[in-house]
């Protein structure tokens, strides 16, 4: 394992007001999520989730065509729609375009794919100012940070650290009341929307045969980001595409219900193209970046590859009990939690955080909350068997491959497998906490060894 | 370029040929439940007190209006039916804009928007929007308050009845929003404000 | 379906926890089973498989359908190793069609122990008594790939003189997850800990569960809090009278 994910997994879990920042609010997820898809709330949920699976395994296993099919539509009203391999065509694409627009002045909506490629970054490096507006997101660009959770980013902090953080870099008096925080990030934030030349924003969802962006969002941020400026850029992964308006009648009650609990978040906004002849406002140019960063090797596997149905909805994060202890910045990357734990290894390559897909206990909670059903436990085995077998081929943890071929014979050997049993009885637990099993045995106390085991029990019966 | 290279590489991931016919995809699961339009205007009305907006019938919806934005400036929506309301034409209020740049200069400023609605949606309590010259973005985001007053025939069952209406949005407008209650955020400590980017208060008017 | 059924005691239990499968023999042998142990059994293999030793697992699961292959109906006292057996040995084989029709045979013939008790003996009470204040811990693979909720909770609701609380919150992890106590032992413990502060919160004088390994995690969580809060497992409580 690494000693990076080890010790910011052991900081976050010494950090006690860390750990009930996190406790609470995941709590607080988890349980408006439960009451949102009960029986008694959402009659069908199961019916749902099977649906929406089976429209993306569908829409996955034919992506090709589907992303034709958008295209054509986006050009169709007005739209452009251009393809990056990775961040560096993205920012290439928004720089080259700001060139020509004379733009300086950028907003931003919530997007995790933005946040994969190091958009913010990148712009500024080259001369551009780009400010997130969704509240959560602004606070952690003043902060430098990375978003904590998928939809909740800056769930780990407080409101003292938020008052610490707007009068360091806002120059504003010290203010610890939520709601005058927020009116404060509404006033400076307003400024930026209205004098900005170009919105970006991300993608809940792609839609195929309207050339349509769906964006769906509480704060109205993302409706100003793609309606105020004269250009507005969406950039999504390839994977968001669906076929049909229609099937949003199916993705969009699962989405909110599962995220925050909510029945449909404050504003869904479906846009296709710039404004139409007559609109009196909205954008004259529309682009939408299609991104690629890696997700075409994912596709290949079968059985992995059902990663890419992720609608981003963070309930496997709420309801995952490693994560809840862990938190967001322990993992490797901008995705966290159980489908973090899955994406990782796919895009990063396994090697990146072998621990990774090991560091779960398997109970299944996430795949089981995941309203596209995605098989995150099964994913985390094959990716684990995938870690095992790229660790042979480089003569990486052979003792441990030794202990287990050892296992496997033992196990065969019904005679060897109860005399090393009687051993193990009469020798007692090892005592050291030295060696691989010390620190699972610092953590708990072990149960008396008893004097016979099973099959000795029952031969004398 | 970028667009072959991806597709290619999609193609040869899925083991599929450029220009290869696709099986129909699954059915779209629309359910259209069977709702009385005295239940609609009551679901509309309950869900969308739920989220801390007002919601109200009214048979009088210029007088309602007039009521509410007493001694604030209002703007408001080209939208034919606040003019057979009679709110477009109401003391305070400024209608009948066209120009992208002089609306929003009045909508930073204004108190309040005023607005129709081309649906809404009872069992979650929203509100459908287009963008349209009758309909600009602006005036139901940038003033703090906004009023919607919606004819009843417009209000649908939900999700599913609007997709069934209307198929394709994208043939209608070119944005389409759905506002479900008041702009609000969770982000500090999961402390819930409203009013962050788009209107804090939110009212209904069933007609 | 016949009245003979042998014991998969897994090797946790045969090992560490006898009395659960004596236990676990008893409360079938009243329920009018006659029960056979087939000798040469070990493990189910699920060790090697969670840690992605899948040629590993692949062997000790071949000894599996080896030893119980003429096995009519298989009883465990465990979700995650039945878990293993039923849902993931055709995994293993899925490149083998023989093995892997054999596979397909033995998963209908193994079960949980608790859901063999209602759904293929169709009893729920079998004249136990404990005078306890009890809870409950849904081991993960058992609730999430079996199903099992409502078949312990049944057969518990028999038992007399036992009372039974439910904890808040529930069907939450324990934190065992096999060899992931082994790797990541400060956030398994830490998982325990959790797990335990919901125990105490019911009052409840012993955990009951359907897991050897969960109650392993579970005691020891307790024990090292100091708390006199016991465990048992769901065999040993339909066994006491």
């Amino acid at each position: 394992m690494s000693t990076e994910f080890a010790q910011k997994s052991h900081d976050a879990m010494a950090d006690p007001k860390l750990q009930l920042a996190i406790y609470t609010s995941t709590a607080r997820l988890k349980q408006n999520r439960i009451d949102a898809v009960s029986p008694a709330a959402l009659p069908d949920y199961q019916e749902l989730r099977a649906h929406a699976n089976a429209i993306k395994k569908h829409t996955i296993d034919n992506l090709d065509h589907y992303l034709e099919v958008f295209g054509r539509n986006v050009a169709a009203h007005g739209g452009k729609v251009v393809y990056c391999k990775d961040g560096t065509e993205v920012s290439d694409f928004v720089l080259n375009l700001a060139k020509e627009r004379a733009a300086h002045l950028i907003v931003k909506s919530k997007s995790m794919t933005t946040e994969e490629v190091d958009l913010n970054e990148r712009l500024e490096h080259h001369g551009l100012e780009s400010v997130e507006t969704d509240l959560g997101e602004y606070i952690l660009q003043l902060a430098h940070e990375r978003p904590y959770h998928i939809v909740a980013p800056a769930l780990h902090m407080t409101r003292y650290q938020v008052a610490d953080l707007f009068e360091r870099e806002l120059h504003a008096p010290r203010e610890t009341v939520i709601e005058k925080q927020t009116a404060l990030a509404r006033s400076v934030l307003r400024q930026k929307f209205l004098a900005a030349d170009i919105g970006i924003s991300g993608a809940n969802f792609l839609v195929a045969d309207s050339g349509a962006v769906v964006i769906v969002e509480n704060e109205g941020n993302a409706r100003l980001t793609t309606s105020a400026p004269k250009i507005h850029i969406a950039v999504a992964g390839i994977e968001k595409v669906i076929p049909r308006a229609q099937d949003l009648a199916t993705f969009l009650k699962l989405l909110a219900r599962s995220a925050t609990g909510q029945l449909l978040s404050v504003y869904t906004s479906f846009l296709s193209g710039p404004r139409r002849a007559g609109e009196i406002d909205g954008p004259d140019e529309f682009y939408v970046v299609l991104l690629d960063n890696g997700r075409t090797r994912l596709l290949p596997d079968k059985g992995k590859r059902q990663s890419l149905f992720c609608i981003r909805c963070g309930a496997c994060l709420n309801t995952c009990p490693v994560y809840r202890k862990i938190g967001g910045h322990s993992f490797p990357w901008v995705y966290s939690g159980p489908i973090g734990a899955i994406l990782t290894p796919q895009f990063m390559g396994i090697q990146h955080e072998p621990a990774l897909p090991f560091a779960s206990s398997l109970c299944g909670a996430c795949g089981e909350v995941c309203p596209v059903k995605i098989d995150i436990p099964k994913v985390l085995l094959d990716l684990r068997s995938d870690v095992k077998k790229s660790d042979a081929r480089e003569g990486r943890n052979r003792l441990e491959k030794l202990g287990f071929r050892a296992f496997a014979w033992l196990m065969t050997h019904p005679p060897l497998f109860e005399m090393a049993g009687r051993i193990g009885r009469s020798m007692g637990w090892p005592t050291s906490r030295k060696g691989p099993l010390g620190a699972w045995l610092s953590e708990r106390d072990l149960p008396p060894l008893p004097a016979h085991s099973f099959r000795e029990m029952w031969r004398r019966r | 370029m970028s667009r072959d290279n991806i597709l290619h590489k999609i193609r040869t991931a899925l083991g599929r040929g450029a220009g290869q016919a696709v099986a129909d995809p699954p059915p779209a699961r629309i359910r259209i439940p069977q709702v009385a339009m005295e239940d609609r205007i009551a679901s509309m009305l309950e869900r969308v007190r739920v989220l801390a907006g007002q919601a109200v019938v009214s048979d009088d919806p210029r007088a309602f209006v007039a009521n509410a934005i007493a001694g604030k400036s209002a703007v408001a929506s080209n939208a034919p039916f606040l003019a057979e309301c009679g709110i477009a034409g109401l003391a305070g209020v400024r209608s009948g804009i066209t120009n992208r740049e002089e609306l929003r200069q009045l909508c930073t400023t204004a108190d309040i928007g005023i607005t129709s609605a081309d649906y809404a949606l009872a069992d979650t309590g929203t509100l459908v929007l287009f963008s349209s010259p009758q309909e600009a973005r602006m005036i139901s985001l940038l003033p703090p308050a906004h009023i919607a007053v919606v004819p009843r025939a417009r209000i649908l069952t939900g999700l599913d009845e609007l997709f069934a209406v209307l198929p394709n949005p994208a043939e209608a407008t070119s944005s389409m929003v759905l506002i479900t209650g008041p702009s609000r955020t969770a982000d500090i400590e999961q402390i819930l404000v409203r009013g962050v980017h788009g209107p804090g208060l939110l009212t209904v008017v069933v007609v | 379906m016949g009245t003979r059924v042998s014991l998969f005691v897994t090797c946790m239990v045969d090992q560490l926890f006898p009395q659960v499968g004596m236990a676990m023999a008893d409360v079938l042998e009243r329920a009018g089973y006659q029960v056979d142990f087939p000798e040469n059994q070990t493990c189910c293999g699920q060790p090697a498989f969670n840690s992605g030793y899948r040629a590993e697992a692949r062997t000790v699961a071949r000894h599996f359908l080896d030893t119980f292959e003429s096995s009519e109906t298989i009883v465990v006292p465990s979700g995650s190793c039945t878990a293993m057996v039923v849902h993931h040995f055709a995994e293993l084989f899925h490149k083998e069609p023989d093995t892997l029709a054999r596979a397909h045979s033995l998963e209908k013939r193994v079960w949980e122990f608790s859901t063999f008790l209602t759904e293929v003996a169709a009893v729920e009470d079998v004249g136990a008594r404990l005078d306890r204040v009890v809870t409950f811990h849904d081991g993960c693979h058992g609730l999430r790939e079996l199903g099992v909720k409502d078949a312990p909770r049944r057969l518990l609701s028999h038992v007399r003189g036992l009372e039974l609380r439910e904890m808040v919150p529930a069907e939450e992890c324990c934190g065992f997850g096999g060899t992931f106590a082994v790797k990541f032992p400060e956030l398994s413990g830490a998982m325990a800990r959790t797990k335990i502060e919901a125990i105490e919160r019911t009052g409840a004088q012993t955990v009951i569960s359907g897991d050897p390994s969960c109650i392993m995690q579970i005691q020891g969580a307790l024990t090292r809090a100091g708390s006199h809060i016991g465990t048992l497992h769901l065999a040993e409580v339909l066994a006491s009278r």
